[in-house]
């Protein structure tokens, strides 16, 4: 093995029923590098990074790592920290009813001299990681307590706290806000200074620019080439991954957008609140608008979204849809109303793991018909075909399990359920979480077309630019509080301002 | 080659392949055994024609016999199904409930205080609807304080479980009432050549699955029981259908505690249904079902259900006493759920991997 390489795969192979989801594909890794792995949804990243941790049997190819003598092949995430990999998953697989410390610490807690757990000195060794990172919870709280962003942190905490030489981070940024997502990057440099060898999957194409050295990229399972960031400006690496040109981002046009204002009122939320995540607030979202929600990281941005669906039922203040009053108790009465909401955690809150593509794209159309309308399963198959064919979704066939696709297909997967229910109003919330770069102009162009045909959507991402993009107002969320909101001059620069806390009001 | 390899894969993925296998395994053991004996071979499989006392003919064998006992396990199971699928729990209750249902039927039926009639007090639906009603209700007090006071299935059963059949001994007054009639004798009994039991297991199994099938339930039921809170946001109404899942599991108790209490035309308290509950339980688990929700197979609970039973008749058939055959079961039973265990299919897995990249080698 060269000297500076400190982990290499060569020739890896692996199926799944139906997917040859990696063929021959190589990789290497070097010492103090932080090396970007590179692909459309599906083109196979996680696979081949769960091939370098033991959860996948690969069938073909070996792993070497530095220092070990002869093939590795791991065959579990243990045996992986073992020979000095850690990882942090594409899905936060945390244990959501334990606290934030034991979650550090499982599986490798601090004894006292009697051999029991030495929970004094791991809650405080916690505190102190999560303070370094500069995240303020209290370790002590159970982990479901808190944010899927934070959930995400201390998922890298965790992994960045073990002793190792190879890091993998599969997609971690994708929900965290600019702020932490450099305070991870810090965090990576320093790592990458003393020796560590990083794995970095993104779909967000300059944060590879900003922290990476070297480039591999996948297609379809395949290896397409290894390459410094130098040597691959942005529009080749589009090219790569995708295997042709991407049309231009920047073309979403907001036609009509502007006078949306004047258009009827669809939602009206007066005084809403939920008690311990939202103060009261007022919002009235037009027909054909597109309404942004920003703030930081823990501000309410979901919360303020969930109480007016009812996800968490609120406390306070009355809604009015189309100028009546209504009473909303679970989202059931919600969509009934001809409301939908994508939620931002796709994993607990979305898919419906061991049921197939095509039944969670009818699910809440079928709960909206109720139990004694079954939908024929024609017009099933024909739903599920049409919005696997508009989203694009890498899928063997409409009845594989949706857990068997890649993240950012289960993503549209989960979108493709709320666009069936065909909704006057539609909540998405981080709706292109881990979705590429291709697909995401795609979602953009048809949320700017929905609301082109008088539908009214709240959209929350925690990338301002994506919402620059299809907003044409911004409610700006500080500390569980909506603080006021953002209709002219629609800048990067006036946003942040605005939700680090300007001078907004108006 | 590639082709039977392919339909080898299809084979192991099938999900009815643990209770097909585990029934088939039995049927084998009473082969040998009728070989052993000198007996004729497929004598396990044999049916042939009765005479009966009343002058009608019926179809008699070990088999029928199997399918006549099993049948109240596998009218549970149905619904311990339901429960397990959507709420990852049991319902430990379906053996009191059915003693329960049994009692309050026969003391309809011979009016209140009576141990012993041959007119019925009232007609004879009015007393079984009653029954099953009673079914129902239980079934309801389980799923209110499972669904909507989020009481642990285990303990929220517990209730009835110990509770129901001492309440059936209440509404009979201490006495095992007897309903010596010809007509509620027949749900215990044989319609034409077939057991009754057998006919009312498949008229029930039909009827939940058109239920299950032709309209969302069933797709409702496994989407709460795989991820409750993805389903709430998704506009299902979790807590009603868990609820309802309990009712439906009350209702099959009923039913089953009539065919119980049918065959002995009485309603012994103490005894109907007695430890059934564990044997519904065992069954939707040797049906490949997990016990953890989601997924489900109703008819692999079934089969499950009646290869309980024929593991029975078999103990029977081979000399072992009525005392000892729990035992063996346990062994059996053990066996079976071992082979569908997550570690020792992964050690399979593993082995076959092995041995295939020996061969690459
Ligand atoms: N458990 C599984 N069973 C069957 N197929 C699978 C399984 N896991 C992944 N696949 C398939 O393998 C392919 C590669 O998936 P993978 O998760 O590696 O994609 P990815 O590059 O990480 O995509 P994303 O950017 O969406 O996360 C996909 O076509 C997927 O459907
Ligand atoms: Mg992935």
């Amino acid at each position: 093995m060269e000297d500076n390489v400190v982990l290499t795969a060569r020739g890896i192979s692996m199926t799944f029923p139906g997917v040859k989801a990696l063929e021959n594909v190589d990789f290497t890794l070097r010492k103090g590098e932080i090396h970007a792995l590179m692909g459309e949804n599906g083109a196979g990243k996680s696979t081949l990074i769960k091939c370098l941790t033991g959860i996948n049997d690969f069938e073909a190819g070996e792993i070497r790592i530095d220092g070990i003598d002869g093939p590795v092949k791991n065959h579990s995430t243990r045996d992986a920290q073992n020979v000095g990999i850690s990882t942090v998953y594409q899905e936060v697989n945390l244990c959501p009813n334990l606290s934030v410390a034991e979650n550090l610490f499982i599986g490798r807690e601090p004894m006292t001299k009697l051999h029991t757990i030495d929970r004094k000195s791991y809650n405080k060794r916690s505190q102190v990681i999560m303070d370094e990172l500069g995240i303020s919870v209290d370790v002590t709280q159970n982990l479901e307590n808190y944010s899927l962003a934070i959930q995400q942190m201390v998922a890298i905490a965790r992994a960045v706290d073990m002793d190792c030489k190879v890091l993998i981070l599969d997609e971690p940024t994708s929900s965290l806000d600019d702020e932490e997502v450099e305070k991870l990057f810090v965090l990576m440099r320093k790592l990458r200074d003393k020796g560590v060898g990083i794995i970095f999957v993104t779909h967000f194409l300059e944060q590879v620019y900003s922290v990476c050295d070297r480039i591999t990229v996948l297609r379809d399972g395949h290896f397409v080439g290894e390459y410094t960031v130098e040597e691959l400006p942005r529009v080749k690496l589009v090219a790569a991954m995708m295997g042709k040109d991407l049309d231009d981002l920047a073309e979403i046009k907001k036609e009509g957008a502007e006078n949306a204002i004047n258009n009827p009122i669809e939602i009206s939320a007066k005084g809403l609140s939920h008690t311990g995540t939202v103060k009261p607030f007022n919002l009235d979202i037009h027909k054909g608008e597109v309404v942004g929600v920003a703030g930081l990281l823990g501000s309410g941005r979901s919360e303020l979204a969930r109480a007016i669906y009812g996800a968490d039922k609120a406390n306070t203040g009355t809604l009015s849809v189309n100028g009546k009053d209504v009473k909303i108790n679970q989202p059931i009465d919600a969509i009934n109303l001809g409301m939908g909401m994508l939620p931002d955690d796709r994993k607990a809150e979305g898919i419906i793991a061991d049921l197939s593509v095509r039944e969670n794209i009818i699910l809440a159309l079928q709960a909206r018909k109720g139990m004694f309308k079954p939908l024929s399963r024609a017009k099933q198959e024909e739903l599920a075909d049409e919005y696997i064919k508009l989203l694009q979704v890498k899928t063997p066939n409409r009845e594989a399990l949706i857990k068997q696709l890649s993240g950012g297909n289960q993503q549209k997967v989960i979108l493709a359920r709320w666009l069936a229910t065909n909704p006057d109003f539609l909540i998405l919330d981080e709706p292109t979480r881990g979705i590429d770069i291709g697909t995401k102009s795609e979602i953009q162009k048809l949320i700017v077309k929905l609301a082109g045909e008088g539908k009214s959507i709240l959209f929350i991402s925690s990338e301002i630019s994506e919402m620059l993009r299809t907003c044409s107002r911004m409610a700006i969320m500080r500390d569980g509080e909506k603080v006021g909101e953002l209709d002219r001059e629609l800048t990067q620069e006036n946003v942040m301002k605005a939700i680090a806390g300007g001078d907004t009001e108006k | 080659m590639k082709n039977g390899k392919l339909s080898w894969k299809k084979i192991k993925s099938w999900n009815l392949l643990l209770p097909v296998v585990a029934l088939l395994l039995v049927m084998a053991v009473n082969i040998i055994y009728d070989i052993a004996n000198g007996n004729n071979p497929l004598a396990f499989f044999t049916i042939t024609l009765q005479q009966t006392t009343g002058n009608g003919t019926i179809l008699y064998g070990r088999i029928i016999d199997i399918l006549n006992r099993g049948s109240e396990a596998a009218i549970l199971a149905i619904g311990m199904t339901l429960v397990v699928s959507s709420s990852a729990g049991t319902d430990i209750s379906v053996g009191s409930v059915m003693s329960l249902c049994a009692s309050f039927c026969c003391m309809l039926l011979a009016g209140y205080g009576v141990s012993s009639t041959s007119t019925l007090a009232v007609p004879l639906a009015v007393g079984v609807l009653g029954g099953i009603l009673m079914g129902v209700v239980c079934g309801m007090f389980n799923g209110t304080l499972v669904a909507y006071f989020k009481i642990q299935p285990m303990v929220a059963t517990l209730i009835l479980f110990s509770a129901a059949r001492a309440i059936g001994l209440l509404l009979c007054n201490d006495l095992i009432v007897y309903v010596r009639n010809g007509s509620y004798a027949f749900f215990g009994g044989f319609i034409g050549l077939l057991p009754t039991p057998l006919v009312i297991t498949a008229i029930c199994a039909v009827i939940i699955t058109l239920l299950l099938k032709k309209t969302a339930l069933g797709m409702f039921i496994q989407s709460v029981g795989i991820n409750p809170k993805a389903s709430r946001i998704a506009g299902l109404n979790s807590k009603r259908i868990i609820f309802l899942t309990y009712v439906l599991c009350g209702l099959f108790a009923g039913i089953a505690g009539i065919v119980a209490s049918s065959r002995i035309t009485s309603a012994d308290s103490n005894n109907i249904g007695l430890y059934l509950e564990m044997d519904a339980i065992l069954a939707v688990a040797l049906g490949g079902n997990s016990l953890g929700g989601g997924k489900f197979s109703l008819a692999g609970s079934i089969i499950g259900a009646y290869t309980i039973q024929a593991i029975t008749t078999t103990l029977y058939a081979l000399g072992v006493s009525a005392a000892q055959a729990p035992v063996f079961k346990a062994v059996i039973v053990v066996i079976i759920v071992a082979i569908q265990s997550e570690p020792v299919r992964n050690y399979f897995k593993k082995a076959s991997l092995a041995k295939k990249a020996k061969e690459v080698a």
